[in-house]
């Protein structure tokens, strides 16, 4: 008897963790967002914060969770972990400094899926994620290069990374594609987000003749700076057109909702599998934004013809031959730059007036 | 080149000046604040929020000064008459800053107005070099003129000033002469703090009119760092402001320019002439001609009087 007792207690406290896991099979997809930077920055997190509440109109997706301006680095780790503690089953990490945090904590935890942002390293659990935003960035190039009047372009750049270096290749091909004559200049911040230096930068560009500015940082201050002296100015992370409303030409954009629905359909049909995702306009997840109406319509037109050759492949912004700054070929006639070489981008193409920090 | 550069030295520098002297008054009365960063940031939201409500700019530099004047009441209440660490309660409102502009901030982001406008002063506008740099400003930038030479008039030139200055250096001497330590101390840190508040308003307002979160990105920080180079006058407040700003503007432009100086050389300079400033301000120090008022981080408590 005391035995039978025992024997039903062991079961009680068994049975609901097994009432718990076949529930957890058609339970709803709870995801959690790590976010580097503030949802308010109206740049790079508020683009993913979009895609977010994208995923999150999915009927099968449960209401969804972002901690945000966590720090890169270790320290992320336990920020993850308390995500999938809570329960939540897919996790998007979204900033490169956060890779190691992520493969750490999905090796202990089995179960759930995790997605993570701009790096390049995976594992059985862990899928990788990132979109080809040079091809916008030579479609803006294409606009700029129209553009100018001084056939002096400045870039507010923020650090000489590969990803920002072929940002501004690609923007630089672009440019040279409709107007050789033109040269870009190069204004280095070492920094994502300081509005006042950004601003600054923009200002010392300006200063030496520049009329069209395009920038890859998180806040919008480049913007102010075209608006305040009558330049253009070409945006970027999401539209931004509210802040610059004469100045601003167009941007190449992020679109993460597409992907992140896809993403929670895989999962919740049971399809998903590890891969590196490296998408790029074909499938939406790069922009244009709408160019403004003070661009002629026979720009519009060339924009909308490249757009479609970008899209069906025919057209590769690092299509050869391409010369660096000392006139060394990088990429020969009639090749295509590979995916490994544009991912360790470390060289400045001809076109490009500035050095890339040692 | 050079007036295109002093121009862009003054912009840089004045949100660092007002911070720079808002925090001289308040260490003046020997009360350290840490918390300037945060203080910055609720200027810089209350300025750019009551602009966006009212229209006027006018009233949101006075938003921010009296948002942060009562921002700054908190650390005034914890360090003055309750004599708390100064360190621990400034560095709780820097965080407490952080925290409540992003707060209150979300529905601020995106939002424009339109900012402080350039407004020549006749005449002098047109003196070469120096013309467009100091004359051709905004109207915050003359207020911070305004404010350099009042500050540097009140603490060595009115009465008020001298007590104020003698309960930073000596409170129980002043205790002794009739000058009410704590009201003193009370109204120069939430005083102080109010104007630290128009140093962030000049970043949403002025510099890029619009809210972001975090958008001071650390210049409280070299505030604090500035109140020692300054050593505690607002006459060099004002050179080391313009420094800081000047050196910035001025690494920028050589890369727009094209120059093949190493970028990292160029942006080491701020760095590098801030420890250069430290070292001078501590040798100054071990030589005893420091500025630094006497009882600076001290609570005074007329109890303990010897």
């Amino acid at each position: 008897m005391k035995k039978f007792v025992l024997l039903a207690l062991a079961l009680m406290l068994i049975l609901p963790q097994f009432a718990a896991t076949t529930e957890a099979n058609d339970k709803k997809i709870k995801a959690g967002f790590i976010y580097v930077g503030p949802v308010g920055d109206a740049g790079w997190t508020y683009a993913h914060d979009q895609g977010r509440k994208a995923m999150e109109a999915l009927p099968f997706v449960g209401p969804s969770t972002y901690i945000e301006s966590v720090p890169e680095g270790a320290e992320s780790a336990r920020v993850i972990t308390g995500l999938v503690r809570k329960g939540h089953n897919l996790v998007f990490t979204t900033s490169f400094g956060y890779m190691d945090a992520t493969l750490d904590v999905a090796k202990r935890n089995k179960d759930v899926i995790f997605m993570h942002c701009s790096g390049y390293k995976s594992a059985e659990n862990v899928g990788n994620y990132f979109g080809r935003m040079y091809e916008p960035r030579y479609l803006s190039g294409i606009v700029a290069g129209k553009m100018t009047k001084s056939d002096i372009l400045g870039y507010v750049a923020a650090f000489p990374i590969p990803e920002v270096i072929r940002g501004i290749n690609a923007f630089t091909l672009g440019v040279q594609s409709v107007n050789p004559k033109a040269q870009v200049r190069v204004v280095w911040t070492q920094t994502w987000f300081d509005p006042g230096i950004e601003r600054d930068a923009a200002d010392s560009l300006l200063d030496v003749g520049a009329d069209v500015l395009a920038m890859h940082q998180d806040a919008p201050a480049t913007l102010q700076a075209a608006e305040a002296r009558g330049a253009y100015v070409i945006g970027y992370n999401s539209d931004m057109r509210s802040f610059a409303p004469n100045a601003f030409l167009t941007a190449p954009v992020w679109n993460w909702g597409p992907l992140y629905s896809k993403i929670a359909q895989e999962v919740k049909d049971g399809t998903w599998k590890s891969e590196a995702i490296w998408a790029g306009m074909e499938q939406e997840l790069v922009q244009l934004a709408p160019l403004n109406d003070k661009v002629p319509a026979e720009v519009k037109r060339l924009v909308e013809e490249k757009t479609a050759a970008i899209k069906s492949g025919e057209l590769h912004p690092f299509a050869g031959p391409i010369k660096d700054q000392n006139g060394e070929v990088q990429v020969a006639a009639g090749s295509v730059a590979a995916d490994g070489d544009l991912l360790g981008m470390n060289y400045f193409v001809e076109g490009v007036q500035g050095t890339i920090p040692k | 080149m050079l007036e295109i550069l002093l121009d862009a030295t003054v912009r840089a520098g004045t949100p660092i000046l007002f911070a720079t002297l808002g925090a001289i008054i308040n260490e003046r009365a020997g009360i350290i604040n840490l918390g300037i960063e945060g203080l910055m940031l609720i200027g810089a939201l209350a300025g750019f929020a009551a602009t966006q409500a009212s229209g006027s700019l006018l009233i949101g530099v006075l938003a921010a000064f009296v948002a942060a004047l009562l921002a700054g009441s908190i650390h005034a209440f914890i360090t003055v008459p309750l004599r708390g660490n100064q360190i621990v309660s400034g560095l709780a409102l820097t965080m407490f800053g952080i925290g409540i502009t992003a707060l209150f901030g979300r529905s601020m982001v995106g939002l424009t107005i339109s900012g402080f406008e350039r407004v020549a002063i006749p005449g002098l506008s047109q003196l070469p070099i120096i013309g467009k740099a100091f004359f051709n400003q905004d109207l915050l930038i003359y207020f911070s003129f305004l404010l350099v030479v009042a500050i540097g008039f009140f603490f060595y030139r009115t009465r008020w000033g001298l007590a104020l200055r003698t309960v930073g250096e000596n409170p129980a001497a002043a205790d002794t002469c009739g000058v009410p330590v704590t009201l003193a101390r009370f109204l120069a840190v939430t005083i102080g703090s109010g104007i630290v508040g128009i140093g962030g308003a000049y970043l949403s307002l002025a510099t890029t009119p619009m809210w972001i979160e975090n958008m001071t990105a650390g210049r409280g920080w070299i505030a604090v760092a500035l109140v020692i180079f300054a050593s505690w006058s607002s006459y060099r407040a004002l050179a080391g402001a313009y420094l800081f700003g000047g050196i910035t503007a001025m690494q920028l432009r050589f890369q727009a320019m094209g120059t093949t100086v190493s970028v990292h050389i160029l942006q080491m300079m701020p760095y590098f002439f801030t420890i250069l400033v430290l070292v001078i301000s501590t040798i100054r120090l071990q030589k005893g001609s420091s500025q630094q008022p006497e009882n600076l981080g001290q609570p005074y408590d007329r109890e303990d009087r010897k």
